[in-house]
């Protein structure tokens, strides 16, 4: 336990590593997520397809060798033809491709949501004299949101669990932390245990957090029926 | 795009031996842990829902630890974790942990039969009490009442979620490439070090695109088999 008590530091900053990854990834994936589903929403087929396919891609391929393919890839890129102007740091590919892989699954929520909407409410906001984007933020977005909160809180799961496959290119989140410490005590059960529970309780603190958000996009509804 | 096509079919040529037994790693760590998965998730389910209150809450953290921790870490804690200990080196079961495969392999079940359970579960709950009832007031044994009344329906409802678990299992075998074992990834990602290139891991994604859309095809296919079955 000494040995433990020794690391915890390290531990601890691998996980607000982590906790930093998996926060950046959310905020872009989300965004792209919402740019993707208004593509597939769109009139124009020539938006629609390639988007179609990019995130038909995207779900298809393993998560891990997303991270290996932004990482390598973009170091190449810029070794090719930046001549090495600037380097990829394991965080910068991490975000990029947690945010590419939840990108692909939030635009499917979102699309399934801005469609579960009602047709009466769009022509409700144009007799109003509400812009589109008027329109969007105050009447689709909102209610998209609602829709949407439960999936994301589970892809939300999924993205902090895959944080972990950006410390096998060398991101020093809390799974390569606890590696570390592991290979310098050769003690790797201790220490491995220690970072699956402390995903655990990553994980069960942002249950909370998901059901209070969950809570707050349900009220309008709730203070309108009772 | 042109030359970058070439190099890719290059890669193809002169590595297809190796690239081929990485796909048969693949595939038998997917099949194998599927299956082996689905049977162990048959017995969580039942466990989580006629089980007592010790069992239900042995499954419940089963289910809890499995689903709230990564497979990479799973992976790493059977693989690498296990080997601190004297007396597992010791035991007979050391054949087996000592070999990556089989860790991958056990870590990709385990993981996968608490996602499934979890599917099973909620098909078991969906269907309604008074059949359980009924069959119980006729006089049925619990083993034929689950053999013939249960199971039947709670699969039938949980099939479109075991579909999408079955997919996203095969993703999730790239993951024991970290643990050396020699899967299609782990020859990608020795290819990709050798030529200083990503082409063979974008290779692999193809293959890895190629093969979920034949297995979403495949579940597809069952589905409205088993819909037209039903009706």
């Amino acid at each position: 336990m000494d040995v433990l008590q020794a690391y915890t530091g390290q531990l601890l900053q691998g996980a607000l590593m982590t906790v930093q990854l998996a926060c950046a990834a959310l905020v872009c994936g989300l965004a792209l997520g919402l740019v993707l589903a208004a593509c597939q929403l769109s009139r124009h087929a020539w938006l629609r397809r390639p988007v179609a396919v990019l995130t038909g891609v995207l779900r298809g391929v393993p998560e891990f060798l997303v991270v290996l393919v932004c990482y390598f890839g973009l170091s190449n890129l810029i070794n090719n033809h930046f001549d090495s102007a600037f380097d990829i740091s394991p965080f910068f590919a991490g975000v990029v491709s947690l945010a590419l892989v939840l990108g692909a699954y939030s635009s499917e929520v979102f699309r399934g949501s801005f469609v579960a909407l009602e047709r009466g409410q769009l022509e409700a906001a144009r007799s109003l004299g509400l812009s589109p984007v008027q329109t969007f933020f105050l009447v689709r977005l909102p209610q998209a949101w609602r829709i949407a909160i439960p999936s994301l809180g589970n892809l939300w799961q999924s993205l902090l669990k895959d944080t972990s496959l950006v410390s096998v290119v060398g991101l020093e989140d809390l799974l390569k932390k606890s590696n570390m410490a592991a290979q310098a005590s050769h003690q790797p059960f201790m220490f491995l245990m220690a970072a699956a529970v402390m995903y655990f309780c990553l994980l069960a603190l942002s249950h909370p957090l998901i059901s209070a958000l969950e809570r707050r996009a349900q009220r309008p509804y709730q203070a309108h029926r009772s | 795009m042109e030359a970058w096509f070439t190099d890719i079919l290059v890669l193809l040529q002169d590595n297809r031996a190796e690239l081929w037994e990485g796909l048969v790693v693949t595939l038998q760590l997917w099949a194998t842990s599927g299956v082996a998965g689905l049977v162990l998730a048959l017995g969580l389910a039942l466990g989580a829902t006629q089980g007592g209150p010790v069992v239900r809450r042995l499954v419940r953290f089963y289910g809890a630890a499995f689903r709230g921790t990564p497979l990479l870490v799973q992976m790493f804690l059977l693989y690498y974790g296990l080997s601190q200990f004297e007396w597992v080196r010791a035991s007979v079961a050391w054949v087996v942990l000592e070999d990556a495969f089989y860790c991958g392999l056990m870590a990709l079940t385990l993981n996968i039969a608490a996602y499934m359970a979890e599917d099973i579960r909620a098909g078991i709950l969906a269907i309604p009490a008074g059949q359980t009832e009924a069959a119980r007031a006729f006089g049925m044994p619990s083993g034929t009442l689950l053999r013939r009344i249960v199971l039947p329906q709670a699969l039938r409802i949980a099939a479109p979620a075991l579909g999408n678990e079955v997919v996203s299992l095969l993703k999730a075998t790239a993951l024991v490439s970290t643990i050396t074992v020699f899967d299609l990834t782990g020859v990608a990602r020795r290819l990709s070090n050798e030529s200083y290139t990503t082409d063979a891991l974008v290779l692999a994604g193809v293959v890895y695109g190629a093969l979920t859309l034949l297995i979403s095809a495949g579940v597809h296919f069952l589905e409205r088999r088993r819909k037209s079955h039903a009706a």
